[in-house]
């Protein structure tokens, strides 16, 4: 086989961090080439380069035999080279065939276009209509958007970085047909994930990055999961241990809380029921976008709904905010790391005061006493290994995964009698998250109750006692983890309803 | 009272003449607004256009050149503000707010020698037969070409921003710059296009009312048009057409209640003055049920490393 992508030497320094050193591989023709590495380890700068979004320092890329150095996206898509981006290429506003249009150099007109769509979405199995608002749709059609997106322009090669992060496992399946289909079509693939069972299912060669160098090459196929993980960490690591769960008295207990949606492209929240026991883990899975943000909010008292809806210890608390559910124990830490769960231009100090107030009495008579935040940050950042100068840092200026140790550790240290998380270890690297999912399991071993709410479903089954899924608004029964299958979870996400015609 | 002084040709006629700023600046801020940029400094560009364009005609005695300098002069202001927050990252509010502070006084400096001079005035449109019908024809054939102008701009806008390949990117930009930027789009470059279009239409409009509408200079003679034109945008849901109705409205209602004034209705004065803010806003209210079509992006400042 000839290299359709060769890279050699590859190098890119940022101020303070060099993002890739020396890095070099070859794509294959008709190959599926996989990425790894952890957060920050150098995969978006890398295949950015290859995208013609950031400039090399130093080093060549080769394509079809000839140079190659795009110095912008438009002339890495002239010599084929397709994207399908993690997140943020889409237009929610806009139709099904205007965000098509706008990742194409030369659309023609949108009636054209819109034929041409219908038809190589059945070619490859991913229906999709047109005229839709991408703002409407769920996030595995809103994937085949870039994936339509990029095949109408007949790359050579399509990188797709984390594709599988928000899909159901059916859903997953569907993609890796049509990747596997074009890939008979002699179209090469660059994989990034970190799900490894996926990457020895799919694809043909791997390449490991750790600190922006190349650590390592394998066959999926014939590594085991756990061998490149170990490559990526490069050390190995503890899987978190989890408790036999304690029958506890109840602790939470939702009954049929119905919301609307809070913004525009949200979910209403419809009829949800669930009792929390003392010592309980609780999973909620389900595809973004199905009421998750909204169950959160209603949880932690951003939205409040009829008072006896939640009660925590028989006490009803609907009506309550933040402040007050936190004074009675019930604390929250949401999704978005900056912005919602922490403000990115405040230190550390402040945004442990800023949850930590009432039940780390960190105010007396409405002025914060400094030195106990200080004392309390100092505290979260010990215990949860948060690698950052010290508590004056900004958040913003912490790594993601750091960021979000520190965000779970300061609820966690408030000690609270019920914890609800929102998409815990997203985008963290696999050591921290096992701290993280730690630090939750010990939580509920001393006695607290967890609501873990996650898309990463191996997560859920990891730690979670009982599972749940959230699909339109709407929470299925809740069954024990152990025992389920894979299907069975893919059934309770309703992932069957998103094989059909998308929305006309 | 008399309110058979009243002729309803010439109040339509002379309400399309007091909506054309209005069009003018609120098509441009518009198109501002769509590609992600809040520029509240709309009434200091159509002050800055008006004293330009003024001063353009009375020297060389073409409203028409006084016009296209207007639109220069506006479009020079609107400079400043796209350099302080597309290349400078100001924070677009206090950079508009501020914009509109230094239009009032800059055009006051400008205007010292020009208060009471009288401007050249513009012909009207006289097309024999058509100009001569009665009622269609003082509606529709005897202005002067900037109005007709304004019009021809709406619909050049609407088709832009709809129907163009360039108004799709515009809208994307505005829709999630970092987005945009991602697929390779030049987010600074158009936005800092769209900003210049927005003023040189502010300049048009402001140069409207002080060549056509109210021929002479004064200070702050915009009088809040420019605000106006701001919350139009807001208020017309982001469309072309729809900002076009309000401005007709207001300018309606402003001529309206001048001649209901001049009629001698028993309402005091001061609540037939600001009939025209509260009805256009009211009925526009109304009309925007739909408000969620705000761009995404709008008053966000985009950097390519965040």
């Amino acid at each position: 086989m000839t290299a359709l992508l060769n890279l050699h030497g590859l190098t890119k320094a940022y101020p303070g961090v060099i993002a890739n050193d020396d890095v070099s591989f070859d794509i294959d023709k008709a190959e599926i080439h996989a990425l790894l590495g952890e957060n920050g380890a150098g995969k978006s700068t890398l295949v950015k380069m290859i995208y013609g979004l950031v400039k090399p320092d130093a080093g060549t890329m080769t394509l079809n035999g000839k140079p190659f150095a795009p110095h912008e996206p438009r002339a890495a898509r002239a010599a084929g080279i397709a994207m399908v981006f993690q997140h943020f290429s889409l237009f929610d506003a806009l139709t099904v065939a205007e965000n098509v249009a706008l990742g194409m150099e030369d659309a023609g007109p949108l009636r054209d276009l819109s034929n041409r769509i219908e038809e190589v979405s059945n070619r490859y199995g991913l229906p999709l209509s047109p005229a839709s608002r991408v703002g409407d749709l769920s996030a595995g059609e809103r994937q085949r958007v870039e994936i339509i997106r990029c095949l109408l322009q007949d790359p050579q090669l399509l990188i797709m970085d984390e594709p599988t992060s928000v899909l159901t496992p059916q859903e997953v399946e569907i993609l890796f047909e049509t990747l596997r289909a074009l890939k008979e079509d002699g179209r090469s693939i660059l994989y990034i994930s970190h799900k490894l069972e996926e990457i020895r299912a799919l694809c043909d060669a791997a390449t490991i990055l750790r600190h922006g160098q190349v650590v390592g090459s394998c066959i999926p196929r014939d590594t085991t999961a756990r061998a490149m993980a170990e490559m990526m960490v490069g050390a190995a690591f503890e899987t978190p241990e989890t408790r036999p769960q304690g029958s506890g008295e109840v602790l939470l207990d939702i009954q049929s809380l119905s919301l609307p949606a809070t913004s525009q492209f949200g979910t209403p929240l419809r009829d949800v029921s669930l009792t929390l026991h003392a010592g309980e883990i609780i999973g909620i899975g389900g595809v973004a976008g199905n009421g998750q943000d909204e169950l959160l909010a209603a949880l932690s008292g951003e939205t409040r709904s009829d008072a006896a809806a939640i009660t925590l210890d028989g006490q009803p608390i609907g009506r309550l905010g933040p402040t007050g559910r936190r004074a009675l124990g019930l604390s929250a830490a949401p999704e978005e790391r900056l912005g919602h769960a922490a403000a990115p231009d405040m230190s550390l100090t402040e945004n442990a005061a800023l949850t930590g107030h009432v039940r780390e009495k960190l105010a007396r008579r409405g002025f914060i006493d400094w030195r106990r935040a200080r004392d309390f940050a100092e505290r979260v950042i010990t215990a949860f290994d948060v690698r950052t100068p010290g508590a004056s840092s900004a958040a913003r200026s912490l790594s993601g995964g750091n960021l979000q140790k520190f965000v779970i550790g300061r609820e966690v240290l408030q000690r609270p009698r019920v914890l609800v998380v929102n998409q815990p270890t997203w985008g963290v690297d696999a050591a921290a998250a096992a701290a993280i999912r730690q630090a939750l399991i010990d939580l509920a071993a001393d006695g607290a109750g967890v609501i873990v709410i996650s898309q990463d479903l191996d997560e859920l089954m990891e730690i979670s006692h009982r599972f749940g899924a959230l699909n339109g608004g709407r929470l299925s029964p809740l069954r024990p983890a152990a025992g389920l299958t894979l299907e069975e979870v893919g059934l309770m996400l309703g992932g069957a309803h998103d094989m059909e015609v998308a929305h006309v | 009272m008399n309110f058979g002084a009243i002729d309803p040709v010439l109040l339509i006629a002379s309400l399309m003449v007091a909506a054309t700023p209005l069009i003018f600046a609120a098509i441009g801020e518009l198109v501002v607004e769509k590609a992600g940029v809040l520029n509240l400094g709309v009434e200091g560009m159509m002050i800055v256009g008006a004293i330009s364009g003024f001063i353009i005609a009375v020297e060389t005695g073409s409203p028409m050149l006084g016009l296209l300098f207007a639109a220069i002069g506006g479009a020079l202001l609107s400079l400043l503000f796209a350099i302080l927050t597309q290349l400078a990252l100001a924070t677009q509010v206090p950079s508009g707010l501020a914009l509109t502070l230094m239009g009032l006084g800059i055009s006051s400096l400008m205007g010292q020698d020009y208060v009471g001079v009288k401007p050249p005035t513009m012909a009207r449109l006289d097309i024999p037969v058509l100009s001569d019908l009665p009622v269609v024809g003082p509606i529709l054939y005897s202005h002067d070409p900037a109005l007709y102008l304004g019009l021809v701009l709406v619909a050049c806008v609407w088709w832009f921003l709809n129907r163009s390949r360039a108004g799709l990117t515009l809208r994307a930009v505005g829709e999630n710059a970092e987005a945009a930027f991602a697929l390779g789009y030049k987010v600074v470059r158009i936005r800092v296009l769209a900003i210049l279009f927005g003023g040189a239409c502010a300049g048009v409009g402001g140069a409207y009312i002080s060549l056509v509408r109210v021929p002479q200079w004064t200070e702050g003679m915009t009088a809040g048009i420019g605000w106006i034109a701001l919350a139009l945008v807001v208020f017309a849901s982001w469309k072309p057409g729809r900002a076009m109705i309000g401005a007709y409205l207001f300018g309606g209602v402003t001529v309206l209640q001048l001649n209901l004034q001049a009629a001698g209705l028993a309402i005091p004065v001061e609540y037939l003055s600001m009939s025209p803010y509260i009805i256009t806003i009211l009925v526009l209210v109304f009309l925007s049920a739909d408000r969620s079509s705000a761009p995404g992006s709008l008053g966000r400042i985009f950097h390519a490393s965040r």
